[in-house]
């Protein structure tokens, strides 16, 4: 077995046992919701269209955005938005098999009950619900599998799934971790769904044996899967815990990688909860979920702040510093001594040709060039910063996953991208990046925040400060394209990054 | 036992009538057939009796009382209903078919498996075989017997039947309804027996009532109707079966 390999096996038992709890949840509660629901439906007539109505639109909502949105709704991140978001994706089956199921009786046999002198409640029960078991059963079956797909996508809300292997392994090309999330994932929904048939064939059957062997298997799985979670919550480790946030790229994770490495050394228990969006990630440090994490005084000024003004990286720093702790009691460490910013890269042959150094030299060319962006970037002041301080107009916008991005670019699907300046592909996929002579983009150095608990921990500060100005662009860069382009795992490239910006890990 | 005081029914206020004015006396122990084509308003007045359909005027006492003084679900676990197409239920066995008005009443466990194997055995079906097997597995003939062991379960002196036997090949058929009658004699019972089949009616009935769009336009035993049926069309139906039998008679001789 490889080591990446290994390494990733490793974060199964977690990932496996929390995508579980999720799902099981979710499920319970959907199911505990509209079982009683479709029932009330079946009762009351006027109700059918409103319920029906509602839980198809739930449904048409992109899985994405609706676990997103749970998060402001709530101001919380992790288990808890992820959860809901998922209990109201499982209703539509349930609901609609609930009702259908029912409907269809056939209504010579509800005559029968009523005649024998069943009361409404006893005929539901005791005639309706038995013959429509099938159906419901299977509306279950399909909630469970749609709720273990999507539950994949609860990790950009800080719950920790099997999408953790699938988000955090498409960033840094890990492709073993994307393949072990994937196909983790695709057997859990198999099993389950496996288990469920049994049970579906068990009521039409009305085979108590299989159905009894259906029920143990769930419960083992589910057992079975929850055991690490539940073991871990119970085992003794009395050292202090502290979370670590990251956003959704390479340099992210590694240098989470690095600081949980100092704190472990300093004998805290550190955890990370990676792959978060970048707003998310700043929610949850203000909620206290998390404790540390990197973020960049550009992004800060610009998206939080709300600055479209120009100014000098000192300036910014002291801005956002205050800011942070005024509004937020948040302290701003320092500099980690690299910059990630934004900025416009092409293709040296491209730009060679066409003779393009700056943005400026764009002018021309934009009308007929189609630019791609990370998710995030469309929407962010920073291209209209760009559109304002060079009045470019491009042919086209293309927003992509960023790993996709410079593949995008090195084919000419697409001619310029907004890159990352530390990012280790620039180099890689030979690209050079344009000059910003007016500063359109604003510094983006990295900083370390900490959260209100962390700030007032002078252990975790003394741990953390050697890491201050240690890391260059250089070695940042260095470091994301041994995860990048040479297949390293983020531990150990975060590791090597540790020895040589001099602190040690 | 059930009288019937100018009983209606109509739909959709009043524009349809499917029970016009109907008065009908059933003695105990009298089995009377509700005798007409379908859609003349018999299943309809079956239903009455027990609620499952509520009456727009008139009267209806079972057992000497106005069946609006007890409630429906009551009155109806006092009267056993035998359906049209038999509604056994697919999921419960024989013997929680048969089971189901005790269960309903609340009888223990024991009482209910003993009323099961007793009237099983009244059908003429051993209770061990037949009692854990689900109704899929019987034949037309068995159901119905089942079908009736269940009306019967909590000892109801009234027994309503709608089109009990349609179903039925005829030589079954003819089997059950000596089978009813010899039941109904042993447990006295008061029956009401929905049907369109003449020879049947001729065949069961202690009374027969011929109902034609909504009304009772006949009443009386078979041979009273036979051999005075009044109204033109308890004329027509009752030349039918002698018709039928004469054409069967005559096609006997020939194949001597």
């Amino acid at each position: 077995m490889s080591d990446v390999l290994r390494e990733q096996l490793a974060l199964l038992p977690e990932y496996l046992s929390r995508h579980l709890l999720l799902t099981v949840t979710a499920l319970a509660v959907g199911i505990g919701i509209s079982f009683p629901l479709a029932i009330a439906v079946t009762r009351v007539r006027l109700l059918k269209g409103p319920v029906l109505a509602l839980a198809s639109t739930i449904q048409t909502i992109p899985s994405l955005a609706l676990l997103a949105l749970m998060v402001p709704l709530l101001r919380e991140i992790g288990f808890l938005p992820a959860v809901i978001a998922l209990t109201l994706y499982s209703m539509l089956p349930v609901i609609r098999n609930t009702v259908t199921g029912i409907e269809e009786v056939d209504p010579n046999l509800i005559e029968a009950g009523r005649g024998l002198g069943m009361t409404p409640r006893q005929l539901l029960f005791t005639v309706q619900v038995p013959l429509a078991m099938p159906v419901i059963i299977a509306g279950i079956r399909t909630a469970t599998v749609w709720v273990v797909g999507i539950a994949t996508l609860s990790t950009p809300v800080g719950a920790t799934s099997l999408g953790n292997y699938i988000f955090s392994g498409l960033q840094t090309q890990n492709y073993t971790a994307v393949v072990v999330g994937c196909v983790a994932a695709a057997a859990l929904a198999l099993v389950l769904d496996l288990l469920i048939r049994i049970m579906e064939i068990a009521s039409a059957r009305r085979s108590r044996t299989m159905a009894a062997v259906a029920a143990l298997g769930v419960l083992l799985v589910i057992g079975g899967g929850l055991a690490p979670v539940l073991i871990s919550r119970s085992s003794i480790d009395n050292r202090p815990g502290v979370v670590i946030g990251t956003k959704t790229f390479t340099e992210q994770y590694i240098l989470a990688s690095l600081i949980a490495g100092r704190l472990e050394s300093a004998g805290y228990r550190a955890r990370i909860l990676d792959s978060l969006g970048s707003t998310v990630v700043f929610d949850a440090l203000i909620a206290g979920k998390v404790d540390i994490y990197i973020d960049y005084t550009g992004t800060l000024w610009a998206n939080h702040m709300g600055r479209n003004d120009r100014a000098t990286a000192d300036d910014v720093l002291r801005e956002v510093t205050e800011w942070l702790r005024i509004e937020h009691g948040i302290e701003c460490l320092g500099r980690l001594g690299f910059e990630n910013t934004y900025a416009l890269a092409m293709p040296r042959a491209d730009a060679e040709r066409l003779g393009i150094t700056s943005i400026d030299d764009l002018f021309r060319h934009a009308p007929t060039m189609k630019i791609g962006g990370d998710y995030e970037f469309f929407g962010r002041p920073e291209w209209e910063s760009l559109h304002a301080a060079y009045e470019l107009e491009f042919a086209q916008t293309a927003s992509m996953d960023s790993s996709l991005m410079y593949t995008a670019v090195a084919s000419d699907e697409i001619d310029i991208i907004a890159a990352f300046s530390t990012d280790g592909r620039i180099a890689a996929s030979d690209l050079v990046v344009l000059e910003d002579p007016r500063s359109a983009f604003p510094p983006y150095d990295a900083v370390i925040l900490l959260g209100a608990h962390a700030a007032n921990d002078p252990a975790i500060r003394s741990a953390l400060l050697p890491l201050i100005g240690s890391i260059n662009d250089d070695r940042m860069r260095t470091a994301n394209m041994r995860v990048d382009i040479e297949g390293e795992s983020v531990n150990a490239a975060a590791h090597r990054l540790g020895l040589s910006a001099g602190g040690g890990a | 036992m059930i009288s019937l005081r100018n009983v209606s029914k109509t739909y959709d206020n009043g524009r349809i009538d499917a029970v016009r004015d109907v008065s009908l006396d059933v003695a105990e122990g009298e089995l009377l057939v509700l005798l007409g084509e379908s859609g003349y308003g018999k299943t309809t007045t079956l239903k009455l009796v027990n609620r499952l359909i509520e009456r727009s005027a008139g009267r209806i006492d079972v057992g000497g009382e106005d069946i609006d003084a007890t409630d429906p679900i009551h009155l109806r676990r006092r009267i056993g209903y035998v359906f049209q197409g038999i509604g056994l239920f697919p999921h419960m066995t024989v013997g929680e078919n048969i089971g189901t008005v005790p269960r309903l009443l609340g009888w223990s466990r024991d009482d209910i498996d003993k009323r099961v194997a007793e009237l099983l055995e009244l059908v003429g079906l051993t209770p061990s075989a037949y009692t854990p097997r689900y109704p899929r597995e019987l034949s037309g003939g068995q159901q119905q017997r089942i079908g009736v062991a269940r009306a019967l379960a909590a000892r109801p002196s009234v027994l309503l039947m709608d089109e009990p036997f349609g179903a039925l090949d005829p030589i079954t058929r003819v089997q059950i309804q000596d089978e009813l009658k010899t039941l109904q004699s042993s447990l006295g019972l008061t029956i009401v027996l929905v049907t369109h089949d003449m020879t049947e009616a001729l065949l069961l009935a202690d009374r027969i009532a011929v109902m034609k769009e909504g009304q009772i336009v006949g009443r009386g035993s078979p041979t009273e109707l036979m051999t005075n049926p009044g109204h033109e069309y308890v004329k027509t139906l009752m030349a039918m079966p002698k018709r039928q039998a004469d054409r069967v008679e005559s096609i006997a001789k020939a194949a001597l």
